[in-house]
């Protein structure tokens, strides 16, 4: 066989690498939202994972893939709320925080497949999000093959993005998110409620990664694997790092983590490697990137825990 | 990043003896109460499942025999973790050097064969300590030369790690047959066992030297102090005259090679050849054990043997009742997420009183 480059590069690919940049850029932005006020997630990858359990779950058992879609966004907020206690309240290590969730995650899920669908490796297939195309944009060669058709999850993102953005830039709680980081105790004393503002920043990173989660398992698939995230919450990190904490740019870098895993995915399916290697791929890059691109990033807030007087 | 450091170590474990202990002691307490509303929620019976496992794992010299064996390597994953963690590092990537280890063993073990044992079984532990440590020694140098956070890095390396083993028993080194695994290693650099039928073998021995060797270097040396004092408080070690990036290169060096000398051990006495998937996960065990072990190998070495419990009663006591091995990985996250946040603890203790 013959292998030609349209077959590798074609519009096809570029449409994955957006479906595929989806989930790690929600992700990315949740880590962010999180960083913004101090407080490392690690627990991104585990959070994903519960969610996109949670997802099919509730829509095995309701039969609405939205239905599935609001669990998992629920549930990854949950699991925000226990860093933000363990994290925040307690003063608990951050990453030892987030590994405990990570494992939990791979623990939990893992068991409970085996309660409700009786296997260790996947669920039942549920009722998953159809995807949406977009009518006049449909048409356009090119264009109308890359966007013109994916699931309502993958058009939300750019939204959440631009929302985050504005949020963050151009109004007062993104002024009292970014003090909280960047100055906790001068941000006291103008009367904001720092832990109150650090809770809310991660939870809603947790639900941001829910989303993420949810994507992969009811609009990606519409079933549960067993460990289906596989490191994606760590490398939504690395896209944050790579994206400066910056809404538009951590969307950016997700891009190219997508194209990462939207290359290998054509990859498999063309055969040419051998599978294991074509695997390594996303995370040979990731760790590239880390080390090459973004060395010396300085985060945006210092990751001590806040202590009132 | 360098800030972020300031006092990981004692962040992490508040250092403070007794109390320390007791807070590991209730935190375990914890995660089997919260595991057994799991287990009851979820339709089984907790007691049967907890007795199920304690007999399984204590209850007779067979069990006391694999429950060792299952402790031995956590052991060596442990130790490789605290030593990380004491110079401020989260090598969370352990189970990639674990598996480097084992492979490097692998190939040592098929390949320099015609040896005597006496040299052979050296040369066998020494290839996997190496390859351990050069896969430690990757994220090592990208964080002191570039500053790429240690966390992402390690763990990307690590399913670099799955992946690329994965590879070599599925294409060069794949033994005939349907099973991805390579071929038998040479019974010249097989580890003895030392209580059949159980698969207890001399691991167990070089998992004690190493927990005496770590705990001698940590306290008695000055390269361990070094590291010690970079964990605790890296701008005042820098100013004392210690090198970060040294300590940072040195303590993953030793955190890669024990761990990948617990991947050989593992090979060398139990496997005697590197199956596909043969770890259910010692790294991540590792790292649970030496919070709960007070990041000392002498703690590790008692937690091991705890966790090395929860792995073998918890296969038979899914083999008795059903319920998934998975609640192993439940207790075990609930206890990190405990350990984790020691006021926590405290202020349920306060409660208590």
């Amino acid at each position: 066989m013959r292998l030609e480059l349209v077959d590798l590069i074609n519009t096809g690919l570029f449409a994955a690498s957006i479906r595929m940049a989806t989930p790690i850029a929600y992700a990315a932005l949740g880590g962010m939202f999180s960083e913004r006020v101090g407080v490392m997630n690690i627990g991104l990858e585990g959070i994903m994972l519960t969610s996109a359990f949670s997802g099919v779950a509730a829509s095995y058992y309701t039969g609405s893939a939205w239905l599935g879609v609001v669990a998992a966004v629920l549930v990854g907020g949950l699991l925000g709320l226990l860093h933000a206690i363990l994290t925040v309240k307690y003063s608990g290590d951050q990453v030892v925080s987030g590994t405990g969730i990570n494992i939990l995650a791979a623990g939990f899920t893992a068991y409970m497949s085996q309660v409700i669908w009786g296997t260790r490796g996947s669920s039942d297939a549920v009722n998953s999000i159809p995807d949406l195309t977009i009518p006049v944009l449909k048409q356009i060669p090119v264009l109308g093959a890359v966007f013109g058709t994916h699931s309502p999850l993958v058009y939300l993102m750019p939204i959440i993005t631009a929302a985050s953005y504005y949020v963050l830039f151009k109004t007062p709680l993104g002024l009292r998110i970014r003090a909280v980081g960047e100055h906790p105790t001068a941000a006291e004393t103008a009367g904001v409620d720092v832990y109150r503002i650090k809770y809310m920043c991660v939870i809603f990173s947790g639900m941001l990664a829910g989303l993420g989660g949810a994507f992969l398992s009811l609009s990606h698939l519409n079933v549960f694997n067993k460990g289906m995230t596989g490191g994606r919450g760590f490398i939504a990190l690395a896209a944050m790092i790579f994206g400066k904490w910056m809404p538009f740019s951590v969307f950016g870098a997700s891009l190219l983590f997508g194209f990462a895993d939207a290359l290998q995915m054509r990859l498999q399916s063309l055969g040419i490697l051998p599978p294991q290697i074509i695997l390594a791929i996303p995370y040979v890059l990731t760790v590239s990137i880390l080390a090459g691109v973004v060395g010396k990033a300085k985060p945006p807030s210092d990751y001590k825990p806040y202590e009132r007087e | 990043m360098g800030e972020r450091l300031t006092g990981a170590v004692r962040r992490v474990f508040g250092g403070d003896g007794l109390q320390g202990l007791m807070i590991q002691v209730v935190a375990i307490l914890i995660a089997f109460i919260v595991g057994a509303a799991v287990l009851a929620i979820t339709g089984y019976s907790p007691l049967d499942a907890y007795v199920s496992m304690a007999s399984g794992a204590f209850g007779s010299s067979y069990g006391v025999g694999q429950t060792l064996t299952q402790a031995t390597p956590i052991v060596f994953t442990s130790i490789a973790f605290l030593i990380g963690l004491k110079a401020g590092l989260f090598n969370i990537g352990i189970e990639g050097q674990f598996l480097m280890g084992a492979m490097g063993a692998t190939l040592a073990g098929i390949y320099l064969d015609g040896l005597p044992w006496v040299i052979h079984v050296p040369m066998t532990i020494m290839v996997g300590m190496i390859a351990g440590a050069f896969w430690a020694l990757i994220p090592a140098v990208l964080k002191s030369r570039l500053g790429a956070h240690e966390v992402i890095t390690t763990m990307m390396l690590s399913y670099v790690a799955t992946h690329f083993t994965s590879y070599l028993v599925n294409y060069p080194f794949k033994a005939p047959g349907w099973v991805a695994q390579s071929v038998k290693i040479s019974g010249s650099a097989e580890l003895p066992r030392i209580l059949p039928p159980t698969q207890l073998s001399a691991a167990i021995f070089v998992a004690v030297m190493i927990t005496a060797a770590s705990t001698y270097f940590l306290q008695k040396t000055i390269i361990g102090y070094e590291l010690r004092a970079t964990g605790l408080n890296p701008s005042a070690a820098e100013n004392a005259g210690i090198s970060i990036d040294r300590s940072i290169l040195v303590s993953m060096a030793l955190s890669g090679a024990v761990a990948g000398l617990g991947g050989a051990c593992e090979i060398m006495g139990i496997h005697r050849r590197f199956i596909q998937g043969f770890s259910p996960g010692y790294g991540w065990d590792g790292l649970a054990v030496a919070l709960v072990g007070g990041l000392n190998p002498v703690g590790s070495f008692f937690a091991s043997v705890l966790f090395g419990a929860l792995r073998n009663g918890g296969m038979i006591m899914t083999r008795a009742t059903g319920v998934p091995l998975d609640i192993v990985n439940i207790l075990q996250a609930l206890v990190i997420m405990f350990v984790a946040a020691p006021k926590l603890i405290r202020a349920l203790l306060r409660r208590e009183q």
